[in-house]
């Protein structure tokens, strides 16, 4: 919401196993971005934030 | 077959009464529903009953493949949260346990039409200029 670039997808892991092969999913909450940048466990709003800018390169 | 308890449709109907704006709750579905779709279906069916500023429309992901496309759904079951505008929030199977909180937060955050988040991390967000896509992988519990 806080961006009208960001879609956001939250994916039950057990129901799409293909999905968490993909990704090498070993633990959960694990954050996806932009098919390349992964994140394992729970962040802030800031750490997510960064992690986002981040992998636009900013 | 009714999925959500009658004491948790009380708690959530009263969490819902601070819903202000209208909220729309898109579900992708198929014909030959699969188990989690049906389940998933009338979890939605009996969430969107407990606010009059909700309102839910099912859709055939084969039937309605163009407006799967438009939202980028592309697996099912699948759960869109949106108001005036799609804010690109998407749910892929069902909304149960922990992630039903997260499926009624997101509900208030839109009907709200305020994400809950600080300054600075909207201040961070609104530098944000290239299509982004997260994908959270939660498990169930």
């Amino acid at each position: 919401m806080a961006s009208d670039h960001i879609t956001s997808d939250m994916i039950e892991s057990s129901e799409f196993p293909f999905l968490a092969v993909k990704y090498n999913v070993h633990g959960v909450p694990h954050t996806v971005i932009n098919e390349e940048h992964s994140i394992v466990g729970a962040q802030s709003d800031t750490e997510f934030a960064h992690a986002v800018l981040k992998a636009i390169g900013k | 077959m009714a999925v959500l308890k009658e004491k948790d449709k009380e708690k959530v109907a009263n969490i819902f009464k601070g819903i202000e704006k209208d909220v729309k709750v898109a579900m992708f579905t198929q014909e030959m529903e699969c188990p989690r779709c049906e389940m998933t279906r009338t979890m939605l069916e009996e969430v969107s009953g407990l606010s009059e500023k909700l309102s839910l429309e099912v859709h055939d992901f084969v039937a309605k493949a163009d407006l799967a496309k438009k939202y980028g759904v592309d697996k099912i079951p699948a759960t869109v949260v949106s108001g005036d505008k799609d804010y690109g929030i998407r749910f892929y199977g069902v909304p149960a346990g922990y992630e039903f909180n997260v499926l009624i937060e997101d509900i208030m955050d839109v009907g709200k039409r305020d994400p809950g988040l600080s300054n600075e991390v909207m201040t961070e967000l609104a530098k944000v200029d290239k299509p982004v896509h997260m994908q959270v992988l939660i498990s169930p519990t």
